[in-house]
């Protein structure tokens, strides 16, 4: 014990000695761990937060298809899925976006029916009339508008139309809320000029989760024009979008993976003369191929942990404790209103040892293998060469 | 060894460090009243939302589960999206049973 002890003085010492080389790679190091752990923290918050949310939205959603396109949907068609055995209610959903070419925003409006009393997530009220609306914070923030202020919108027939905003949704709820608007439902129908009988969609209920699939079947075979998703279809967009294996992420992920690459290959097939050297003196002063193997391991361990544990640190607070500032404008794309991410951790200890596995066993051996090929050489002519 | 020693404190502070942000991490997600989520879940359920309000560029970004299935591409089949965050969407949805044949000369 006393000798491995020793060895990890030694190999400190020779770090040390070579500081400047050292501590940049534990700060490149440090920082591709940083991002590869900031993108599994973040894709695996949202995942959670989009799965555990959205287990509450309607079991069915039922749309029209005409053309190829989406279209309304008659109200009518609702009696007709209410009557299938298995399946409670049925709400018409009413809602459409509103582009503000102002400010270059895209809004969701929605239109509410009854007014629901204690809420969560709101300050305020529901739009009580056709004059007042509820905004989502990312719109009252871009127009600086609160509760008992007014905001002005264009309708159909290009009129603008003054709403008293009523009630704010907070912060907390920003991820679902951030560009949303609720009008009364016959004060949407006016602004969007949608007629009577007819709505976007069909919210549907379904008693038994089991049989969500067969009722979305059954809806399709007696509405053939419709377009039943269900729940299921839902949580799986979200759980395919905040895969860390889809889209831009993996983009990310691949780009620090390979920036650790040339980092481990630049460690792997460069051994320096002077660490040539230093191998060759200490096997001509009596140290064997094992202790210059375990000297060798020391130093790849003692970098490659301090940039994994310094690495792993950094993601937590970039993802958690600032709302991942660096990942959110990658994610953002053209998007005005943009939520801030207060997520909720969702820390999966599995991910972050194979992180661990996947960037520590690497460098260690890229940092053991070279100094073995130059143990095993005479050290009169390692020291000569 | 007093590199030894210093190093092994730095490595078990880090190592410590690490534990308790997990561990904080780990606490507040199973303290509802850190992730509000029975609030979110009945706002989501009052309004019958499908959707997380991220990006709102384009209306199959913004409603990506409620997204015909072509919008991506409007342009044609595999055409590159005009939004990035398209991009970050990838196609997630099972394929819709064809309802398209064809029949060979002379097939009944």
């Amino acid at each position: 014990m006393a000798r491995r002890l020793n060895i990890l003085e030694h190999a400190l010492s020779s770090l040390l000695r070579r500081k400047q080389k050292n501590l940049a790679i534990i700060v490149v190091y440090t920082l591709t761990v940083a991002t590869i752990a900031s993108v599994l923290f973040l894709t695996q918050s949202l995942r959670s937060e989009a799965v555990n949310v959205l287990a509450a939205a309607p079991d069915i959603v039922v749309q029209r298809l005409a053309a190829g396109r989406h279209d309304l949907i008659p109200i009518a068609d609702a009696e007709q899925i209410r009557r299938m055995p298995g399946v409670g209610k049925v709400e018409p959903r009413v809602w459409g976006y509103y582009y503000d070419s102002l400010k270059k925003v895209n809004f969701t409006l929605m239109g509410v029916k009854d007014s629901p009393t204690n809420l969560p997530l709101l300050q305020g009220t529901f739009p009580a009339n056709n004059e007042q609306c509820t905004l989502g914070k990312g719109i009252a923030e871009a127009y600086g508008v609160t509760i008992g202020d007014s905001l002005v919108l264009v309708d159909s027939s290009n009129s603008s139309k003054l709403y008293q905003v009523s009630g704010l949704f907070i912060a907390d709820s920003e991820l679902l809320t951030n560009d949303l608007i609720l009008l009364q439902e016959a004060e949407l129908r006016r602004f969007f000029k949608l007629p009577d009988g007819r709505a976007t969609d069909l919210a549907v209920e379904v008693y038994n989760q089991r049989e969500v699939a067969t009722l979305a079947k059954k809806i399709k075979l007696a509405l053939p024009d419709s377009r039943p998703i269900g729940k299921t279809e839902i949580l799986h967009t979200y759980d395919t979008v905040f895969n860390w294996r889809s889209g831009i992420m993996l983009t990310l992920f691949a780009s620090a993976l390979i920036a650790f690459c040339i980092l481990a290959w630049d460690k792997a097939t460069g051994i320096s003369a002077d660490e040539k050297r230093e191998i060759g003196i200490l096997k001509a002063i009596g140290w064997d191929t094992n202790d210059v193997l375990l000297l060798k391991f020391w130093e790849g361990l003692a970098i490659s942990l301090t940039a994994f544990l310094l690495g792993a640190i950094i993601a937590y607070l970039h993802v958690f404790f600032y709302g991942a500032g660096l990942l959110a404008p990658v994610l953002q794309g053209w998007s005005v209103l943009f939520p801030q991410f207060n997520l909720t951790p969702a820390i999966d200890l599995y991910q972050l040892f194979v992180l661990a596995l996947l960037t520590i066993v690497p460098y260690i051996a890229c940092t053991i293998v070279p100094a073995w090929k130059t143990a095993v050489t005479d050290p009169d002519s390692v020291m000569r060469s | 060894m007093p590199r030894t020693r210093l190093f092994v404190l730095f490595i078990t502070a880090l190592t410590l460090l690490l534990a308790v942000l997990l561990a904080q991490g780990i606490r507040q997600a199973a303290n509802p009243s850190f992730s509000q989520r029975a609030e979110k879940k009945a706002l989501v359920a009052t309004l019958g939302l499908t959707d997380l309000s991220i990006w709102s560029e384009a209306r199959y970004t913004r409603h990506p589960s409620q997204a015909d299935l072509f919008t991506p591409f409007q342009d044609y089949p595999g055409a590159f999206d005009h939004f990035p965050a398209g991009s970050i969407i990838a196609p997630g949805q099972p394929k819709p049973q064809t309802t398209l044949s064809f029949k060979q000369r002379g097939e009944q």
